[in-house]
């Protein structure tokens, strides 16, 4: 999750990494320069045809000079770029148990399907008659999502989480102004993703935290404390950022109804409980859905994302624009002249690509492979739990749901901190969980293997996690193999004060040259 | 099951070393009667079975690879080159996540960081961000930047800008009250903005060319923007265009957005697209979204990482500068790889192209009785007007197996003005073929 960048400074440390070759190569780690140090003029990676011969009509507007950019051959393009790709971990490489994003296996059928020729490559405003296929993913996609959160509506066009946050407050918002009710208050558990409090101040809402109880769940005194006319909505994520699920779920519900306030859902746990619990069985108004999680597409490097949002049926007359709806010649798409709908939250009609992803990942799995996600992904996490609660420290007792976390208490006194943990499993070959979130414990650690894993390879993992944690433990000499971890990266740790104190944030020309040496540099 | 890991007997021994009897111990939390509810939805399939169906549902659309085709209007039809989709379907590319952890992320932050370098260098512009969901978005975020930049409120919207965007922007404001001022719908591109812009102005957002594709020099509107405190935030829904000509920051641009879907990006119905997000050097500590920086590591050799996180929502929650919590990142890869292979001289011959046969067609349509093309200066799409509705028109070029451009009426609904309006469009992917097609059946049609 979103606490990985917590900001580090090197610990001066042995100069382990230079291997001594001449290139700086270590074998299959090759050194890569930025594109604009290879290029040359009189070079290109596309053979166009010549420009027809008119006088143009750009008004006098022709760009003056050059625009800067390298010319590459494609060879050089494709070797720069498989270069880049090899100095990055990826889910297909290995287990990737960052906690709260749900680094599932993307299957490549999806890819496949997104790339059909009438589906890939088909423009958005397109008469209607010509994109019935389209609209009819869109519907079907739209049904499955309902059906599986058992709600009465979805808007399909926000672009990602964070996104679906905002449709679901701003559907609140226009709910509440349609019955002169303004309000001012978003109640969010300070475990919240970071993004909830962002969201309600995009809103204009004030954001008034809700303290947890002992075991990680929301304290019903302190929300019914908090409760009042001003309160617009509470957003609480289920299962939790903790890995739990909120038992008083349905409590939580009446209460907040009872005050006059919706109850928005952070979806982005949905995975624990896909095709296994409806969350509007429980008294929700709206959940996003973040389709690059729970159902597989591809998190790509930090998106694209898609975040459609499940509606109930007092909040569903205010969707976006556009939807889709059924007409008496097929599929249509509603653009505009809607009065109740809170307006456009974005450019055409949502991630058609991701819609046709998650999408083929439903119907691969049906409602009996849904449902397995979910058993399997809690089964797992809690497996997990089980395996390392003698010698890491977890922070509740289970049962957890998709994902487990830990804190840092079985730490104290080594010296090693979470930081150091996470760095040392990247020498190990891991992808770290997600660690310092949530805020709510204390060097937060928060694992979630998700079902894609065999029971080999968690076991693999597990054994690894206890080999570094009896080596924290014993101390001595490693102690700084764990403050100088990572030491057999592409890059070993980076200042990341020196990043943000002077920012540099693109390539200038006459930049070009040797990497920064160190020396020079201080 | 192909997708799941666990074999009947791993659970039973896994359930086993958790010490439960059952999978629904697991999720005992949940309230009574809300576990394992019946779903009406149909079982699991196998890749052959999943493979058909979307090739039916395929069938029902018209691809543009059929057809002559000139639709464009904030999504524009370009070719690809092989490299590029092979590139990003990489697993390294593919299947990682945001680049928390910089060591074994250097992939992803290299090319982020090109990517910014070659936003900047397109748009004429000092920093670009990581990228946005897509162009009206970053139209909507630099509003809110001008806002918090200018410490004013008003934003003030061309009547040339794509009305997503301006819904865009206006949605969001809305949800804080706060003033925008959408000037009338301006098919001649004649507008005057510098009257609109008063002391409680933030910026005015202008579209260059704009939907109606009219090219205009703005240096006289950044001029007046400077005079009365205001920024000037340039949308750029057809980003080749500035491989062709002067670009915003080159007539004084505050913040450039722009959706950069043409390079790289398939059409796919609207999305996803990559939003572009440039702006000046000063600026940057008020940007939204993500952005990757240089440094070095412990041994010093350069590296790259996520940078001035002090801005986003995971550090600074609702003081953050955006809620936004993602980019466009493969999207955003696409576009790399792309403006590599076409590099200075390939973008530029891309753009020569692009307007030659767009001013090709402008001819032959302006030939055509009752058909005049509105713009005076235009890049690759500009509007005509017919004598008659043009949404009939486009339906019985469908039936002519033609997809004709996109109607004023799909954009402006309910705008009288813009009825007999067609935009068209016409990139390097249409050949003097389509085009002759074009000007036929229209003459049939007419």
């Amino acid at each position: 999750m979103n606490r990985q960048g917590r900001p580090t400074t090197p610990h001066a440390a042995a100069n382990a990494a230079s291997a001594g070759t001449i290139t700086g190569n270590r074998g299959l780690l090759q050194e890569e320069a930025l594109i604009f140090e290879q290029g040359e003029d009189g070079r290109t990676g596309v053979d166009l045809p010549d420009a027809p011969d008119v006088k143009d009509r750009l008004g006098g507007l022709r760009r003056a000079g050059r625009i800067g950019l390298p010319g590459l051959s494609e060879p050089q393009v494709i070797r720069h770029f498989v270069r880049l790709s090899q100095k990055n971990y990826s889910i297909d490489a290995g287990l990737y148990p960052l906690g709260s994003c749900t680094m599932k296996h993307n299957p490549r059928l999806n890819e496949k399907m997104a790339r059909l020729p009438g589906l890939g490559d088909v423009h958005p405003l397109q008469p209607i008659s010509t994109v019935q296929g389209a609209l009819e993913v869109i519907d079907t996609l739209a049904t499955w999502l309902k059906t599986l959160t058992g709600m009465p509506a979805v808007a399909m066009s926000p672009a990602a989480g964070a996104h679906g946050e905002l449709c679901g407050l701003m559907a609140i918002r226009a709910a509440l102004k349609a019955r002169g009710d303004v309000r001012k208050r978003i109640l969010a558990p300070e475990s919240a993703h970071g993004t909830n409090p962002a969201t309600a101040a995009l809103c204009g809402y004030t954001v008034d935290p809700i303290p947890a109880t002992a075991d990680g769940r929301v304290d019903l005194d302190a929300l019914q404390a908090k409760l009042g006319p001003d309160v617009a909505a509470i957003m609480l994520t289920n299962p939790n950022t903790c890995g739990l699920f909120e038992r008083d779920i349905r409590k939580v519900a009446d209460m907040v109804h009872k005050a006059g306030a919706f109850f928005y859902c952070d979806g982005a746990n949905f995975n624990a409980i896909v095709g296994k619990v409806r969350p509007g069985d429980l008294g929700i108004d709206a959940m996003h859905i973040n389709l690059h999680k729970t159902f597989s597409t591809p998190h790509g490097g930090g998106g694209p994302g898609s975040g459609p949002v499940v509606l109930s049926d007092s909040l569903k007359d205010f969707m976006p624009v556009p939807y889709v709806v059924h007409g008496k010649d097929g599929f249509t798409l509603i653009e505009s002249g809607d009065a109740k709908s809170f307006g456009r939250m974005k450019g055409f009609h949502g991630q058609m690509g991701m819609f046709i992803r998650a999408l083929a990942y439903m119907m691969s799995h049906g409602a009996d492979g849904l449902k397995r996600v979910a058993e399997d992904s809690v089964l797992s996490a809690n497996y997990v739990l089980a395996s390392l609660k003698d010698i890491m420290s977890p922070s509740f007792e289970g049962p957890c749901m998709h994902e487990a976390l830990f804190d840092d208490r079985f730490l104290k006194d080594t010296g090693v901190t979470t930081l150091d943990f996470a760095k040392a499993m990247i020498d190990e070959g891991y992808h770290p969980m997600t660690v310092y979130f949530p805020l709510v414990v204390h060097g937060a650690m928060l694992i979630e293997p998700t079902e894609s894993e065999s029971k080999d390879s968690v076991d693999t993992f597990v054994n690894t996690l206890r080999g570094l944690a009896e080596k924290a433990k014993a101390g001595g000499e490693n102690l700084a193999m764990f403050q100088a971890a990572p030491q057999l990266t592409p890059r070993r740790r980076l200042d990341e004060t020196r990043a943000a104190r002077s920012p540099v944030l693109r390539w200038k020309p006459g930049s070009n040259g040797a990497p920064i040496d160190k020396a020079a540099a201080e | 099951m192909r997708y799941l890991g666990l074999t009947e007997a791993d659970r039973g021994n896994m359930l086993e070393t958790i010490g439960v009897s059952g999978i629904d111990a697991l999720f005992k939390d949940v309230p009574a009667g809300a576990l394992n509810p019946r779903l009406d939805l149909p079982p699991h399939q196998g890749e052959l079975e999943v493979e058909r169906a979307f090739a039916a549902l395929a069938k029902k659309n018209v691809s543009p690879m059929d057809v002559p085709f000139f639709l464009g209007a904030g999504a524009y039809r370009h070719h690809i080159p092989a490299a590029v989709d092979h590139l990003i379907q990489r697993s390294e590319f593919l299947t990682s996540y945001t680049p928390y952890q910089p060591e074994i992320s250097q992939g992803t932050l290299q090319y982020l960081f090109e990517f910014q370098t070659q936003v900047s260098m397109i748009t004429g512009m000092e920093v670009a961000n990581a990228s946005m969901y897509d162009g009206a978005t970053s139209a909507a975020e630099a509003v809110l930047m001008a806002q918090r930049i200018t410490k004013r409120s008003k934003a003030v919207l061309s009547g040339g800008l794509h009305p997503h965007y301006r819904d865009t922007v206006a949605t969001l404001m809305d949800q804080t009250d706060q003033p925008h001022v959408a000037a009338p719908v301006d098919l001649a591109g004649t507008e005057d903005l510098s009257t609109l812009i008063d002391d409680q102005t933030a910026c005015v957002v202008v579209q260059n060319p704009s939907v109606f594709g009219q090219l205009r020099d703005l240096t006289s509107l950044a001029k007046a923007c400077q005079a009365k405190g205001a920024l000037l935030v340039v949308a750029v829904t057809e980003i080749t265009s500035l491989g062709l000509i002067t670009p915003p920051g080159a007539m004084g641009a505050d913040i450039v957005v722009a959706e950069g879907q043409s390079i790289g990006v398939p059409l796919s119905f609207g999305g996803p697209y990559v939003g572009l997000f440039a702006t000046r050097e000063k600026f940057v500590r008020q940007m939204p979204g993500r952005l990757c920086g240089e440094t070095v590591d412990q041994d010093g050799r350069r590296g790259f990482v996520l940078t001035l996180s002090a801005r986003e929502q995971h550090i600074r929650r609702e003081k953050a500068t955006s809620n936004i919590c993602t980019n466009s990142g493969l999207c955003a890869l696409a576009f790399t790889i792309h403006m590599s292979l076409l590099g200075e001289a390939g973008l530029t011959r891309l753009a020569e192209i692009n307007h030659g046969k767009a001013v090709q067609l402008a001819e032959k349509l302006s030939a055509m009785k009752g058909v005049a093309v509105v713009p005076q200066a235009f890049y690759n799409e500009f509007a005509i007007t017919l004598p008659k509705p043009a949404a009939g028109i486009v339906e019985k070029l469908v039936e002519k197996k033609i997809l004709g451009g996109v109607p004023g009426s799909r954009l402006f609904p309910g705008d009288k003005s813009l009825e007999n309006v067609l935009l068209v469009t016409v990139t390097e992917t249409n050949t003097e073929g389509d085009m002759d097609k074009l000007v036929a059946a229209l003459k049939e049609v007419l």
